[in-house]
Parts: C-alpha cells; structure tokens; sequence
C-alpha cells in the first residue's frame, strides 16, 4: 500500500514538472540542476533554490523601492538589480521570470516609469507563482522520498 | 610491433588519454571559481565536482587575486607568504562582476608570472560577439554563455590537466615520436590519443571556431 503511494507522488510530481515546463514557468536549466543531484548531493536542487528565494526577495524589496523614490528614481541600480535577478533566474531555469527582467530592464534603460511599474508587478507576480509551485514540487518529493524509503529502504536509489 | 608496447611505461594508474583524473589527491585537478552570484557560484562548484575536480569559489576578482598572491602588497616576497605553492589548474570567472569585471581579472592574470600560463575561461550571460573576441585577445581559453550545462564544464575538460600530467604527456609524445623513428615498422595506424587529443582540444572549441569563421 505504501509502495503504491509512492508512485502517486512520483506521478504527481512528473505531472506538476510537465505542467512547469508546458507553461515556460521552467525551462531545461532545471533539469540541468535536477542532474546534478544524486546520493552524494540529495538536496542540491532545494538548496540553491532556497538560496535562489532568498536572494530574490531581497532584490524584489530593493528593486520596489528604488522605484517608489519620491525623488527621481535610480533607474541604473535597477539595471544592476535585474542583472542579478535575471542572471540567477537563468541559472535555475525560472524562464518567466528571467523574461519579465529582460522586460523590466528594457524600460529601465528608457527610464520608462510607468513601463518599470507594471513590470514590478509583474515580476512580483510571476515570482510568487513560481515560488508556490516549486514549494508544491519539493513537498511532493519529500514525501515521495519518506514513503518510498518506509517501504522499500534496500530499494533507495 | 604494435602501438601496445606502450603500456610499459611507468605512471600507469593514469588514464592513457592524459585527462589525469587520477583518485591521487595531489594530482586532483583545481579550480577557481569567481562569480558574484552565490546562487551561479553554487551551481559551477557542484559542475564542477561532479567531474571529480577540486573547486575553490570566491565571489570576486579581488579575492581571487588575494588567493593567488597577485595583489600589489602581496608582491613583496617574504617567508610568511604561502601562496608560492597554491596550484590552480583552471581558472573560471563571471565577466559582469561588481569592482574588478572578469576581464579585468583575466588581464591581472596573464600580467602575472606565476598564472600566465594557467587557462582561465569566462563566462556571461550575454553572448556578445565583440566582448566574446575582446577576452579571446586577451588569452582567454574558453568563453561560456550562461546558464552554466553540464556539456560546458565537460568540454572545459581538455584545459583542465594538472601541469604534471600535461608535462607528462608532452614527454610521452617525445618518447613516442622517437620510438616511431626507431622502429622501421611504423603503424599506418595514428599514434595513440594522447597527442591528439591535446591538439584537438583547441580546435573543437566551439568558441575558436566561431572566431575562426567570424574572421572570414
């Protein structure tokens, strides 16, 4: 019974990852990172993804701020921001997001207001978006990883 | 007599083909990373291990100077300074880099005496052709595009024989160059891949030939 709920997750899992990369949430980087991973690195994507959420929301909060300056904004701080975010969005596969930045940082190069504005918005929410699936996706291994372990734990890979 | 006789030679515990990935640990092939981005940082460090190289990752160009005693103050020569036996075989750096950029770096390297010869790649995000040709001149190896693959660390493989072994296989090709004049039974058979493979390497670069073709 615990070998068949396994499976579910397993399934489940692959469902959720085909549904990302349909959407271009993600895009083959990820599975770049997922390759990497294995008994001597069982974590790896989870951690650089956590590092990745950490880094991100800190350039988010900089990034609205600057462009809620009652001043003029600093439009090329909020280039070198979004070089950041696009370069470490890139590197874990977040293509979404990676092309929002490219966005975001074209109407920064016309300090475009208005335009930045509604990237933020944007990116904050695709951000979100991504965060929550991924979230959904390592909850999912993880306990596909506890069943699977319960039940068969000379079968572990 | 056939191309077997080789296997007579001594060092023999080391892959023929001279990549040298050989389980001794001081013949462990080192890198050093620098990269702002912890997340990038993260990612070429497990590349990298996973092709069973040492790595050492520093989050900027003035660190990995530090590492390497190139800073101006660290010139002086004096007993204290340990950097004299630091063996870096590779050199991989980010271009975009807050204070000193990659090619900076590269520049400060192939100035040096000591890491002149050691092969640095960089690498970007952004694949432009005169920046791509600007580090090539300067003596880059390699130049990779980001988001960092397997197939990119992979191809880096060919720079990354420690200097024994490099050293190594250019005395193999003498011995091997010479043992084909001796015997006057020459193969029609090409020699064994250790000196093409050396040669080879530059060649395949997808990088030289895009600089190649793009001269045309």
């Amino acid at each position: 019974m615990l070998g068949f709920g396994a499976d579910l997750l397993w399934a489940d899992m692959n469902r959720l990852l085909a549904f990302l990369f349909h959407q271009g949430v993600l895009d083959e980087q990820f599975l770049q990172l997922q390759q990497l991973q294995d008994e001597a690195s069982p974590n790896f994507v989870s951690e650089v993804v956590n590092i990745y959420f950490h880094e991100s929301e800190k350039l988010l909060n900089n990034l609205r701020g600057l462009l809620m300056e009652r001043e003029l904004s600093d439009y090329k701080k909020m280039g070198i921001h979004l070089n950041q975010f696009m370069g470490s969005s890139s590197s874990i596969g977040a293509k979404r997001v990676t092309n929002i930045c490219v966005a975001f940082r074209a109407a920064t190069d016309q300090s475009n207001r208005a335009g930045c504005l509604r990237a933020l918005e944007m990116l904050e929410h695709e951000y979100c978006y991504l965060k929550n699936k991924l979230h959904e996706l390592f909850q999912i291994e993880q306990q596909r990883a506890l069943v699977a372990g319960v039940r068969y734990p000379v079968q572990n890979q | 007599m056939d191309s077997n006789t080789i296997v007579s030679w001594p060092r023999m515990s080391e892959n023929i083909e001279g990549f040298a990935l050989s389980p001794n640990k001081s013949e462990e092939v080192h890198v050093l990373a620098v990269d702002d981005s912890l997340v990038d940082r993260k990612v070429i460090e497990r590349l990298l291990k996973v092709l069973a190289c040492k790595v050492t990752a520093v989050d900027s160009g003035l660190r990995a100077l530090q590492l390497l005693g190139l800073l101006d103050e660290q010139k002086i020569p004096s007993e204290t300074n340990g950097f004299a036996g630091l063996k870096v075989d590779l050199i991989i750096t980010d271009y975009c880099m807050p204070g000193m950029t990659g090619y900076e770096l590269l520049k400060k390297i192939k100035e040096s005496s000591t890491f002149k010869e050691t092969p640095v790649v960089i690498m970007s995000s952004e694949n432009v052709l005169p920046r791509i040709d600007r580090c090539l001149e300067e003596g880059a190896e390699d130049f990779i595009v980001k988001p960092v693959k397997l197939s990119d660390v992979k191809r880096l493989k060919d720079y990354m024989t420690t200097k024994e072994a490099k050293v190594e296989g250019q005395v193999r090709e003498g011995i091997l160059k010479r043992k084909l004049l001796d015997t006057s039974d020459v193969s029609s058979s090409s020699p064994p891949s250790i000196s093409s493979s050396s040669s080879t390497s530059v060649i395949d670069s997808p990088i030289r030939r895009l600089k190649m073709t793009s001269t045309d």
